[in-house]
């Protein structure tokens, strides 16, 4: 035991110590969030005082237009639309708004808004907003509705409970969002198992390549090795998951801070800028609170520690089979591409099964996909994500996790038996017909 | 004397091969023992099973006395593999540390080992280089510190000097010497028999998995001696025959001679003093290891043709 977390600590302080560790880790990540943050920053910079000249010439302001702020000022003007045009050029004026005398409010005419030069998202929106607000008041005060009996309307608003057979309520925007979060959290497993299943076969390829494998097989068991391996470059894994995990929140929590009036319009989906127009359309149509409380009722805890399970068992399963892969191959990458088939087949499987099953979590498909130990890590998230009992009963998910467990067991057995002959085997690689004999070895 | 390892009866069978067919043999303590062989005769396998890597379908090992525990004795026993090497990336002084905490080495008691030996073979000054800028000469050098740095009762060196020059050869020789005075045992692995002459006391050659030869280098050349002798004489006599023996070869006034069945190397000399001829020199020729290594493995038919162009 001493000596597997000897070489557990090698192999983890090895790959932490190098610079690509630190590049990747930390870089990377880095490298995106800035990339992303100087997309949003452009596309949403708002210009202080941007004044628009308006002309009004069929009066449907009344001559006023709600100047909030310093960063956008309407200016009512009295001016021909040719004399608007200089101004803009002259930039005495940033755009111009202009409504032509015959324009009747509820028509289906059309404002002319010309700036000299293109706006952000934030600044295009806030013009429309309230232009929109204003013309609103306007076509309502046509139809005799004041503002408060229009507020008291939307809010007898009807609203449809979608219950579940078991009486729970579920709301749309919650599915959408168990959809999201089941879609997420199982990809996150297929990749984690691809990634550090490979460093893992790496890490075994290496020891075969530099001839140290008979040199430490000679102090500890090929079992020690191997175990010690798997287990330094999970630990790999989880502190690089924690810094990531760290570092999102930390930049999500700087770009707030950088940009205070972002927030509104980012809650929820903070990267990218198409997720924050769409937040931004949701908040709109009264969505965002709604996603809101779809992400209060999702069950994070429950998520995340069945995330951490299916994290560790599904990597410690697959990667002592990447283990076995690397002992059984030398020098050259490309013997390993075919002996790794069988491997990555059942990972390719569980992702597409995630995929069924995050629309449909109760299918048969599902419930196999779930229970079967080489793709229950991926495809076990998806239904989880969709809530206990609803999405996956609570017998579902224990049998799982035994036979996740159970499953580990038996890949690491007849892992070690292929991986304490591989080892030690030099010159030509193994096949699979050979590593199956190893396996029924005694020894 | 007391023996440091006894084999009885250990066979490994493997599903094409005997590899180890029924091999016993004992090594004593303190003393210098060669494990001989040509390719593919076992020798791998037998010292993976002395190593504990491989278990023995059959058959007994007694480590210093006591049944061999694969998982507690590991202290006690050194192993430098044939195919042998190091992390290439990672630093001189850390990975001998981390070798020797594998070994079951405390870190302090490690440190103190590693910085006896270092200091010993002159190597201090690498303990922040990398393996990948040593050279190979180095690297062997580096490598047998490791073996050796526990202290091990038994130490087993496969090929020990492959990549050495003479200087560094001849360094580890000293230190093999060395150890032997200090009571370990040396099995040592080896295709070059004028190094098994030199350093070992005891022999075990094996071919095909089975024991051919087991004795002393100086019983074993007896056992195979042909009686042959190397005459000098001041001048040639006209008569060169006789009963006693058989002239093989004359260079010059240098003769050689076997001698008949019956007869003894004395009778030899009176013949020559019979005739009043001044011997300057007389000596046995005993054949040397590798003459013997090939008669025996040719005899046994094995895979000799590949092991003859290894003689370097």
């Amino acid at each position: 035991m001493n000596k597997i977390l000897l070489i557990a600590k090698r192999e983890f302080l090895s790959r932490v110590q190098k610079k690509t560790f630190l590049l990747t880790t930390i870089g990377l990540p880095l490298i995106i969030f800035v990339f992303y943050g100087m997309i949003i920053y452009f596309s949403v910079k708002t210009t202080d005082n941007y004044k628009i000249a308006v002309a009004d010439n069929a009066n449907i302001f009344n001559g006023k237009l709600f100047n909030k702020d310093n960063e956008i000022v309407f200016e009512f003007v009295h001016t021909p639309l040719t004399e608007l045009q200089k101004d803009l050029a002259t930039d005495k004026y940033d755009a111009y708004l202009f409504v032509p005398a015959t324009y009747v409010i509820e028509g289906k005419d059309t404002l002319q808004f010309r700036s000299n030069k293109a706006m952000g998202i934030m600044t295009r929106d806030k013009i429309q907003t309230r232009i929109n607000k204003a013309l609103e008041e306007k076509r309502l005060m046509g139809l005799n509705i004041s503002k408060s009996q229009l507020d008291s309307l939307q809010q007898e608003k009807e609203t449809i409970n979608f219950t579940s057979a078991n009486g729970k309520t579920e709301n749309e925007t919650k599915v959408g969002v168990s959809y999201a979060v089941g879609m997420i959290s199982g990809f996150m497993i297929y990749i984690i198992l691809f990634i550090y299943g490979t460093m893992v076969m790496r890490g075994v390829m290496e020891e075969k390549v530099n001839r140290i494998a008979e040199v430490i097989i000679s102090s500890v068991k090929p079992f020690q090795l191997m175990m010690g391996k798997i287990t330094g470059i999970g630990t790999v894994g989880l502190v690089q998951f924690i810094i990531w995990i760290v570092l999102v929140f930390g930049v999500q929590f700087g770009i707030a801070m950088l940009f205070p009036d972002l927030v509104g319009h980012m809650q929820g989906q903070p990267i990218q800028p198409a997720g924050m127009q769409a937040a931004q359309a949701m908040k709109n149509s009264g969505a965002l609170t709604g996603l809101m409380e779809g992400l209060n009722t999702i069950n994070f805890p429950l998520i995340i520690g069945c995330f951490i399970f299916y994290f560790i068992g599904g990597y410690l399963l697959y990667s002592s089979l990447f283990a076995a892969v690397g002992s059984a191959v030398n020098e050259d990458p490309q013997d390993a591409q075919s002996l790794l088939l069988p491997i990555t087949m059942p990972i390719v499987f569980g992702m597409v099964i995630m995929m069924k099953a995050v629309n449909d979590p109760n299918s048969s498909l599902a419930i196999f996909g779930s229970l079967f130990p080489l793709t229950s890590p991926i495809v076990m998230m998806a239904r989880v994500a969709h809530g206990v009992p609803e999405g996956v009963s609570y017998l579902q998910l224990v049998l799982s996790m035994v036979f996740l467990i159970l499953g580990f067991l038996g890949t690491t057995w007849v892992a070690a038996k292929i991986y304490r002959i591989g080892i030690l085997m030099y010159g030509k690689k193994a096949t699979w017909k050979e590593m199956i004999k190893w396996t029924f070895r005694n020894n | 004397m007391e023996k440091i390892l006894e084999l009885q009866h250990l066979k490994k069978y493997y599903a094409t091969q005997k590899a180890v067919d029924d091999i016993s043999f004992s090594i004593e303590k303190g003393s210098i023992f060669g494990l001989l062989g040509p390719n593919g005769a076992g020798k791998t396998t037998l010292l993976r099973m002395i190593t504990g890597i491989f278990y023995p379908d059959s058959g007994i090992i007694n480590l210093d006395g006591k049944v061999f525990d694969p998982l507690n004795d590991i202290l006690k026993i050194g192993y430098m593999p044939e195919e042998r090497g190091l992390y290439k990336k990672m630093k001189i002084g850390e990975q001998a540390l981390y070798l020797a905490q594998l070994k079951g080495l405390s870190k302090s008691e490690a440190m103190e080992k590693i910085k006896f030996w270092f200091k010993r073979l002159e190597m201090e000054s690498w303990w922040n280089k990398k393996v990948e800028d040593l050279s190979k000469g180095m690297s062997q050098k580096l490598q047998f510190v490791i073996t050796v740095l526990h202290e091990p009762k038994l130490i087993i060196l496969d090929e020990p000097f492959s990549g050495l020059d003479p200087v560094n050869a001849n360094l580890i020789k000293d230190e093999i010497h060395g150890l032997a005075q200090r009571g370990c045992t040396v099995i040592f692995s080896t295709h070059r028999m004028e190094q098994v002459e030199e350093i070992c006391d005891h022999i075990v050659l094996i071919n095909l998995g089975q024991k051919i030869l087991d004795g002393t280098v100086a019983n074993v050349k007896q056992q195979f001696k042909e009686n042959k002798f190397r005459i000098q004489l001041a001048e040639i006599p006209q008569n060169l025959v006789s009963s006693s023996f058989e002239l093989v070869e004359q260079k010059e006034k240098q003769l050689t001679v076997k001698i008949n069945e019956g007869s003894r190397s004395n009778d030899v000399l009176a013949f020559f003093l019979q005739q009043n001829i001044n011997i300057e020199s007389f000596n046995e020729i005993l054949p040397s290891l590798n003459e013997i290594f090939i008669h025996l493995v040719e005899d046994t038919k094995s895979t000799t043709r590949a092991f003859q162009t290894i003689n370097a």
